[in-house]
């Protein structure tokens, strides 16, 4: 291992701009002559629009032009799209309601686009917004999933009478019927995995440059795909064909999956600079950020476990409805379907699964990806049912996990999932010894001498990363290919560009992507720079979520890079007058086989672009090879999380006292950016679990649309972590990675609420287990301790 | 979201008095805080523009008020809702009712439903029942004062 290739916790290359303020984000840019948009949202979370009065608004100073529905459906700008088609157990296609950029007749949800005003100044257009009459007939709204499927509920989309999008299922409901059959425990469990507000640090922004003379559009904007955002809005939405259509993604602050999605804001300012004959800029504020983000997780499921007289599992069966919101996003149909229920057999060997999961409209806002995406949801309907069947049968809950490990690889799931690799003993047992498991009887005990309750939780995670083969996504539904792109590009001094589709909004591919091409070529990484998120530069790539930019993305440059190494051997043999059948590479040396002539890789470079040692119709010019890399299978990563905690009844107030994160993630290139996915994961997770939910009243009001009323999890919010790695090489890949992004905010939640219903001494406790939930949920507890 | 606020006050004049009072636009408008216009539209119909402010959103709402349920000199119902632009909306009801105090004067007692939505809500949540409480007092404040005059 160098000092910087793979392996080596290198500092990342891209913080000194960040932590210096010189990063360069959407809202950084301003383009000459630049107007200012600002959008005029619902109040209403269900609304028909009898008519919109923007006469004052006009008169304004500084308003160049209020837009409406109306005038984007007169220029025949298409609706926002949902990419993934899911079909019902009938065969019927998923219901999907039309999603116009601006409404068109109605809103459905406390902060849909209603118009746009675009100004000289953000302050003159927010003014004249204030003077846009509408003309509203409120409609009852329904935000509850129950609510919203009983007849007689308000109806969202008329497409969709009952406001259910799609019935789905997966698994082989008669074998998990037959196995329940003959089950001698069934363990039974009704979850709510609570709704979530994105909150990148970025907000979301847009930059739409329309130029006349080219007849070419510029979109700059907060995007983790930007390739996918022009294709969408070229090809559904009608932009401009791509050719017309630059998308430019800069340092992005963050995404966690609220930015994969084309939204209506850039949809419409990168439209109205053509209209309006300037470029167009917005930027959310943090209220918009939480009104109009594509919110996350949000379902209400009812599980099932059936054991046999040993405490095998014999069958899992999975009943979920989940809040799809007032449109769907972008790949909103697949993250409670595809992206879920496959990964319900979880770390476990479960010879029979059925899910079934109904996709709901309500009148709140979008419900799409958020960190993990599904998966969380399902890790957390299978550990907390493995916990608690565990208690019910009177096993501990370790050894009742490795009881029903898969310890033979591959492993076909009975849903669609083949785990290619792992050892999910081996993290069990680390992070046991990790924790001392041992000793925590030991620790509860002292607890109580403090009038304390002391708790410890277990999470076994999976996920599939790496998204993901291309005709196998396609036969689920998606309407793209999930590949990755690369282009490796050598200059003539030994320098090196990357030309990446993953796009970086916080993961550090600068650092990583470097340290695969120094270790490949033996050039420092400072001599290697990463370009991505822009698709005039790169010309086709599919971005990063998915914990996928590992596994996807450094596939494709290992590609490339092959590609490379084949061509720079026979300039070098050229050089070294030697056959390229002779010539070997290694620490960036080009060496002929059992002599010790060599030349190093500039040399080589260098040679490459003169052209002046070999025969330019023998051999091309120039370095610089391109690759595209489609992965065989999903990657598995897994591992096992330990929460211990302790509650103080009195107050509800809650400490995590330790975390304990083992984690396979594979191969590793960089150890330091790997341990700090892993904290930011860990700690969104404990968000999830005590601080974070969004609530919506009745009448489709947020009333969690500010910090004040959202918390976000803090400093002392979360422990020091204990993070240790176990290592099963993945097999798909040419690096063997399988990803990281994701594990810690997967993991998490399971791991704290096992914790605190095994301090409680029972099961009743919602997340986010705020201290006034955890208050009202020790008081049972208190209660049943003085009795006995 | 929903706001609700009940309370009762002393009012130095007999019930009669109060119910003209209570009655006449003008004192209306002088006592409700914020309250720049406040016309007849009708016997029992007004329109009104109040300037308020909840937390960060200030925002002038424009909008109707109706009396209803009048049951002169005891009480009546009021009902009304406004529009606060990007503000967003207010709409509710105040149930107000007379009746003589021991020792003299009259004693009011309201009793008020409230639903606001947009940003205010979205902001102000945490601030409505104590901005709502604050503008009742200032109210009764006002029309205590005018009594006495």
């Amino acid at each position: 291992m160098s000092m910087s290739g793979i392996g080596a916790p290198v500092r990342r290359k891209e913080d000194f701009r960040f932590i210096t303020g010189k990063g360069h984000y959407t809202d950084d840019i301003n383009r000459p002559g630049q107007a200012h948009a600002v959008f005029l949202r619902s109040p209403h979370a269900h609304a028909t629009i009898n008519r919109i009065d923007a006469s004052a608004a006009l008169k304004m100073p500084g308003v160049l032009a209020v837009f409406t529905g109306d005038d984007l459906a007169a220029d025949k700008v298409g609706g926002l799209i949902c990419g993934w088609m899911i079909h019902s157990k009938d065969g019927s296609p998923m219901k999907a309601g039309a999603h116009p950029a601006l409404a068109q007749g109605k809103v459905r949800y406390v902060g849909d686009h209603v118009a746009v005003v675009i100004a000289d100044t953000y302050a003159q257009a927010r003014e004249a917004a204030e003077k846009i009459v509408v003309d509203y007939t409120v409609l009852p709204a329904v935000t509850d999933m129950n609510a919203a499927v009983k007849p007689g509920a308000p109806v969202v989309h008329d497409v969709a009478s009952d406001n259910t999008v799609y019935n789905w299922h997966l698994g082989d409901k008669a074998a998990t019927d037959a196995a329940f059959a003959k089950a001698k425990h069934v363990t039974k469990l009704d979850i709510v995995n609570n709704r979530l507000v994105p909150n990148a640090m970025e907000p979301r922004a847009a930059v739409g440059d329309y130029d006349f003379g080219a007849d070419s559009f510029t979109l700059y904007t907060t995007s983790q795909n930007p390739h996918v955002a022009r294709l969408v809005l070229s090809a559904f939405i009608g932009i401009a064909p791509e050719h017309k259509l630059r998308v430019i993604a800069p340092d992005v602050g963050g995404g966690f999956g609220s930015k994969i999605f084309i939204y209506a804001e850039e949809t419409v300012c990168v439209w109205a600079s053509k209209k309006v004959g300037r470029p167009v800029k917005w930027t959310a504020d943090r209220t918009e950020a939480f009104l109009a983000d594509a919110h996350g997780r949000d379902h209400i499921t009812h599980a099932e476990l059936a054991l046999d007289d040993k405490g095998k599992i014999l069958g899992l069966r999975v009943n979920t409805k989940a809040n799809l919101g007032a449109y769907l996003s972008t790949f909103s149909s697949s993250v409670p379907t595809y992206l879920y229920a496959p990964l319900l057999s979880g770390q476990y060997d479960i010879p029979a699964i059925y899910a079934e999961v109904d996709g709901i409209y309500t009148t709140t806002a979008p419900v799409d990806a958020y960190r993990g995406a599904g998966r969380p949801e399902a890790t957390f309907v299978v550990e907390r049912l493995m916990e608690v069947a565990a208690r019910e049968i009177g096993v501990d809950p370790a050894q009742f996990r490795k009881k029903n490990f898969v310890t033979k690889f591959p492993h076909q799931t009975p849903v669609i999932m083949c785990y290619d690799a792992g050892d999910y003993n081996a993290s069990l047992e680390k992070a046991l010894e990790m924790a001392d498991y041992k000793n925590v009887g030991k620790r509860k005990r002292e607890s109580a001498k403090k009038g304390l309750l002391r708790g410890v939780g277990i999470s076994a995670y999976i996920e599939a990363c790496g998204i993901a083969p291309s005709a196998a996504v396609g036969s689920l539904g998606a309407g793209v290919g999930l590949w990755e792109s690369a282009e490796v590009r050598v200059n003539p001094i030994g320098t090196v560009e990357i030309l990446t589709g993953s796009h970086s909004h916080g993961q550090g591919h600068e650092t990583t992507f470097a340290q695969l091409v120094s270790s490949r070529l033996g050039v420092p990484i400072d001599n290697v720079s990463i370009v991505h998120g822009d698709t005039d530069k790169v010309q086709m790539g599919m971005g990063t979520y998915g914990s996928r930019s590992g596994a996807v993305g450094m596939s494709a440059i290992v590609k490339a890079l092959d590609k490379i190494e084949a061509k720079a051997k026979k300039v070098a043999a050229y050089v070294l007058e030697a056959s390229d059948a002779d010539i070997e590479f290694k620490d960036g040396k080009f060496s002929v086989k059992g002599t010790d002539k060599s030349v190093d890789f500039p040399s080589v470079a260098l040679q490459a672009y003169i052209a002046h040692k070999f025969n330019g119709q023998d051999l091309e010019p120039g370095l610089k090879e391109s690759a595209f890399w489609d992965p065989t299978n999903f990657t598995f990563p897994a591992g096992v999380h330990i929460c211990e905690l302790e509650i103080d009844p009195q107050t509800g107030v809650t400490r995590i006292d330790r975390w304990t994160a083992v984690d396979d993630f594979g191969e590793i290139i960089n150890p330091m950016i790997v341990e700090g996915q892993v904290h930011g994961g860990i700690a969104q997770g404990i968000g999830q679990a005590l601080c974070e939910g969004a609530v919506y009243n009745k009448d489709g009001q947020l009333l969690t649309a500010s910090y004040m009323d959202y918390t976000m999890p803090r400093a002392d919010d979360v422990p020091s972590y204990n993070v240790g790695m176990t290592q099963t090489r993945c097999p798909s890949n040419p690096l063997g990675i399988k990803g990281c992004g994701e594990a810690g905010a997967i993991a998490a939640p399971p791991a704290v609420v096992n914790a605190l219903t095994d301090a409680l001494g029972h099961e009743n406790v919602p997340m986010p287990a705020t201290p006034h939930a955890v208050w009202r949920a020790a008081q049972s507890t208190i209660a049943k301790q003085a009795a006995e | 979201m929903a706001m609700t606020m009940t309370g009762e006050v002393h009012l130095p004049a007999d019930r009669q008095t109060v119910w003209d009072k209570l009655n006449d636009p003008e004192v209306l408008k002088a006592c409700i805080p914020g309250c720049q216009t406040l016309d007849r539209t009708g016997e029992n119909g007004f329109s009104a523009v109040v300037k308020l402010k909840v937390g960060p959103v200030s925002a002038t709402f424009k909008g109707n008020v109706e009396l209803q349920d009048l049951d002169p000199p005891n009480g009546y119902k009021i009902a009304g809702q406004g529009e606060g632009g990007v503000a967003g909306f207010a709409k509710g009801g105040a149930k107000v009712s007379l009746s003589d105090a021991e020792g003299g004067g009259t004693i009011l007692r309201y009793d008020v439903e409230a639903n606001v939505g947009g940003k205010i809500a979205q902001l102000g949540a945490r601030l409505i029942d104590g901005v709502a409480k604050k503008n009742a007092d200032a109210f009764f404040a006002n029309f205590g004062k005018i009594m006495q005059q």
